[in-house]
């Protein structure tokens, strides 16, 4: 097996240079013991092509940064490792997102805009208090926080979803759990209606078309599909309760019943 | 030209530190990078956040003394001690601070606790839910807050959601080239975008460099790709900022063969042992008390020793030991260790659950950097910063404690914030807008005459040039260092410093080229490995991770100082220049692990 002849048909194009239209680009090379798909295209840079985009930070699978179309299905690139694909290796750029250049795209802006727009940051009245000590917090519901937390923005969930495709405003599982994560942190002041015109809309839990691929292809193995499910209920609840209370008393009521839930 | 209160250059968790502070008091920020902040390389860092909280069983007792005393001796006294005292005071705040802003810290758990070792501690009920700590090597307490082992993700999410909140604006796929400056003052930064291949300037009252390390100089390194000191390169590039300690450079004991991906130490502090070829526990052999707990440096130059003397795993990529974490168990090592466990099934195609991991000393972290003062303002240029990784503050000296860099990064941060916040309010002096914009135009020119100049083409091709400067610096300047060795490292540096002028271009160059990036940053990447290598050659002494066989003592009576290289613009060679180390409250003496060989100030006195 590892010492195949690797042929790769790579995605070219470069936006900015008026030359370039888009096309396939074919490179060869002898395959190596645990070749990894990020040591396939450093050698292919620097051996053979090196104008060559493509993005690694970590190489690790931490960081986010690689996820690419392999063989048409979302992947990080670096945690790739060539033994398990056949010796033809199509690589194309992650649909959904900017093209910056061949492999490489704008994941970078789409996710500062999606982090604007479920304002992914604490909301606490609270000054920091730099003499107090830390306040307490059971550690199930730390891990329950770091669990929902793990997502590195890679962009797979977003380009392996149809709905997405479809609908450019789509929040996409990564902003659902985004939602998830700061709704089940106590720190958090935020009640479930406050989180409502973002995410119970079309563009929100009402989008997902329950294909489930978010889930199939997150490197991270994070429950999306559970997770919007729970938002789903949630935001179901919420508007429910908003037509028949009135918007203000239900909030109150359910970051009451947050809060004992977290403690 | 785009105008900004400040530029932070570098957006992990040093910069982004830096901005929030100088942001939450008024001041408009901009912050630059060479990948979305959340991509930045202290998303690495696994293993946890020193600061003596004392809320473990194993951590009572654990004061900002203690955290203070551990940090020099791990420093092997080339520490500014100052700062390290400052430091050890502000760590737990900003450990409760990251908290507040989001970070699931893992919380301690009263009961009974059987560790590795069948020690049976009692954590206590007072301590309920309070943020808990694991242990790392070099210290006395169990000191290192984590989360899960996710530790840099959880904190990088945390302090960029708050940048999100405070709407700092982030320029990413950004790389500054070089400094606008007029030899006193410094008035910004040229940018090229990574996007489009364009340059442009930003014109800034305070710029402050948290570019990371230099690791990936080094053929084999933990670091992630884009860590190739390009903020030091940039400062170097002034003449006259000088960067302290560049010899000072870690390997990790433990980065996975192949690959070099970080394995913790969480792993060793967890309770894992280093196995030789025979499967045998080694460390305890070499340093009874720490075992495989002790510093760094200490451990990757007992493990090189041992591999020396044929204990080494041969293997197809060299020899390696073994890391043995079964005994800690599959829920421990899946839960606590989880993207330990992940790293190794997915890059290794081994489950540590029940496997032993092939590992070996690794490139892993810079001490050195651009020196500054204990505010964080570099030396030599007014207006110009430096915090974290890319700065020497000094706190780590010649070797830093695992945990302290993540520490640094948040500490400094929000030190080098506030003296910035007081120098624009009270120092700051007037100067013309006219004469920076001018300023601003002949550099954007000069970096623009560069890459003509590439694209003109000389013979060399950075590919080629960069795995030599790799080579040199992994078989000449690693864990130990001769100076026959080092000679010949520095000479072969001055000759590829050389080549570098001539490089050119394979590719067409036009818009965001990579090869163009490359060829842009390897000039810069050249010099600092000869700084390494010069300054290594020169420090004849054993110091922290500058380990000399041929002089195997800590001399602390002629080189109780810190080294600071400056290169003039054009200059064939660097000068290295000295400074005292700052001595305040614990005086040189044994670390209580390692060699332990010194040349002491009062044997000197007795002879």
């Amino acid at each position: 097996m590892p010492n195949r002849k690797l042929t790769f048909r790579v995605f070219r194009h470069n936006p900015y240079d008026p030359q370039s239209a888009p096309r396939v680009q074919k490179y060869e090379m002898q395959e190596t013991p645990r070749l990894t798909l990020y040591g396939a295209l450093t050698r292919i840079r620097e051996e053979q092509d090196p104008s060559l985009q493509f993005d690694f930070v970590c190489r690790s699978a931490i960081c986010g940064s690689c996820a690419m179309l392999v063989n048409g299905r979302p992947r990080l690139a670096c945690r790739t490792l060539i033994e398990q694909l056949p010796s033809r290796i199509n690589l194309f750029p992650l649909p959904f997102f900017r093209l910056v250049g061949d492999l490489s795209v704008d994941t970078g802006t789409w996710f500062r805009e999606m982090g604007q727009r479920v304002e992914s940051w604490i909301h606490d009245s609270e000054p920091f208090d730099p003499d107090a000590l830390e306040e307490r917090m059971p550690n199930d519901t730390a891990q329950t926080i770091y669990e929902l937390d793990r997502c590195i923005e890679c962009g797979c969930c977003v380009a392996a979803c149809g709905a997405a495709q479809v609908n450019p405003t789509y929040l996409g599982a990564v902003g659902m759990l985004r939602i998830a994560r700061f709704l089940t942190d106590p720190r958090d002041d935020r009640a479930d209606s406050d989180f409502f015109e973002v995410v119970g809309t079309e563009d929100g839990v009402f989008g997902c078309i329950g294909l489930l691929a978010c889930e199939d292809y997150c490197p991270k193995g994070i429950s999306l599909t559970t997770q919007i499910a729970y938002l789903r209920r949630k935001m179901a609840l919420t508007s429910l309760r908003s037509s028949s209370n009135g918007k203000g008393a239900s909030a109150g009521a359910q970051h009451a019943e947050k809060a004992k839930t977290a403690k | 030209m785009i105008n900004t209160d400040v530029l932070v250059i570098g957006a992990g968790l040093a910069g982004e530190r830096t901005a929030i502070e100088l942001a939450s008091q008024g001041f408009q920020v901009i912050i630059i990078s060479l990948v979305p902040p959340k991509r930045s390389h202290s998303t690495a860092a696994q293993g946890g956040m020193q600061a003596a909280l004392g809320n473990m069983a194993k951590s009572q007792g654990d004061s900002t003394d203690i955290h203070f005393e551990d940090t020099v001796k791990g420093s092997d006294w080339g520490c500014d001690q100052d700062v390290a005292r400052l430091f050890v005071n502000l760590a737990p705040i900003a450990v409760r601070q990251t908290a507040a802003w989001g970070v699931p810290w893992s919380r301690v758990e009263p009961g009974p606790r059987k560790l590795p070792d069948g020690e049976v501690v009692q954590e206590l009920l007072e301590k309920e839910g309070l943020i808990a700590a694991r242990d790392f090597g070099g210290t006395k307490k169990w000191r290192a807050c984590y989360a899960s082992d996710g530790t840099g993700h959880a904190l990088v999410y945390a302090m960029d959601n708050v940048t999100l909140q405070l709407g700092i604006e982030v320029h990413d796929r950004a790389e500054a080239l070089a400094l606008i400056h007029d030899g006193q003052r410094c008035y910004g930064a040229v940018v090229r975008d990574l996007r489009t291949g364009e340059l442009r300037a930003y014109h800034a009252r305070a710029t402050v460099i948290a570019t990371g390390g230099h690791g990936r100089i080094y053929g084999h390194s933990t670091n992630g790709i884009i860590n190739e000191g390009t903020g030091m390169s940039i400062a170097l590039d002034t003449g006259v900022v000088p960067l302290g300690n560049m010899e000072a450079v870690q390997f990790h004991p433990t980065g996975v063969v192949p690959g070099d991906i970080l394995i913790s130490e969480a792993c060793r502090g967890d309770g894992g042992y280093l196995l030789d070829k025979n499967e045998h526990r080694f460390m305890p052999d070499y340093e009874p008390q720490k075992k495989e707990l002790a510093s760094r440096d200490v451990v990757s130059r007992r493990m090189v020793q041992h591999m020396r003397k044929g204990f080494g795993v041969e293997s197809t990529y060299g020899p390696h030991l073994w890391l043995d974490i079964r005994h800690l168990g599959k829920k421990h090592i899946e839960v606590n260790l989880r993207e330990i466990t992940s790293i190794c099934r997915d890059f290794l195609g081994v489950d540590p659950v029940r496997k032993i991991v092939p590992v070996r000393p690794t490139q892993h972290y810079s001490m050195g950097g651009v020196r500054t003062n204990i505010a964080g303002r570099a030396h030599g240029l007014a207006g110009l910063y430096a915090a974290g990784e890319a700065s020497c503050w000094d706190l780590h000296g010649f070797n830093r404690l695992g945990g302290n860099s993540v520490a640094e990064t948040v500490v400094a941060g929000t030190v080098v914030g506030k003296s910035i916040a007081r120098d624009l309010e009270w120092l700051d002096f007037p100067y013309s807008e006219q004469a920076v914009a001018a300023m601003a135009e002949d550099t954007t020119q000069m970096v623009q005459e560069r890459i003509l100049r590439l694209r003109a083409g000389g013979k060399e091709y950075v590919y080629d040039l960069r795995n030599q400067m790799s080579n040199v610096l992994m078989e000449k300047v690693g864990v130990f260092r001769k100076g026959a060795e080092l000679q010949e490292a520095v000479d072969e540096l001055a000759e590829l410093c050389q080549r570098s002028k001539h490089l050119g271009l394979r590719s067409s160059g036009v818009g965001a080229n990579p090869e163009v990036a490359a060829a842009l940053r390897l000039p810069g990447m050249v010099r600092l490995a000869f700084l390494i290598a010069y300054g290594a050659l020169k420090r004849t002494e054993s110091r922290g991770s500058h380990a000399r066989e041929d002089y195997p003592f800590r001399d602390d009576i002629h080189w109780l100082k810190r080294t600071l290289a400056r290169w003039a613009p054009g200059a064939d060679l660097p000068t290295l220049d000295y400074e005292p180390v700052r001595i305040t409250e614990m005086p040189p003496g044994d670390r209580g692990y390692g060699e332990s060989k010194v040349l002491a100030v009062e044997e000197k006195v007795r002879a």
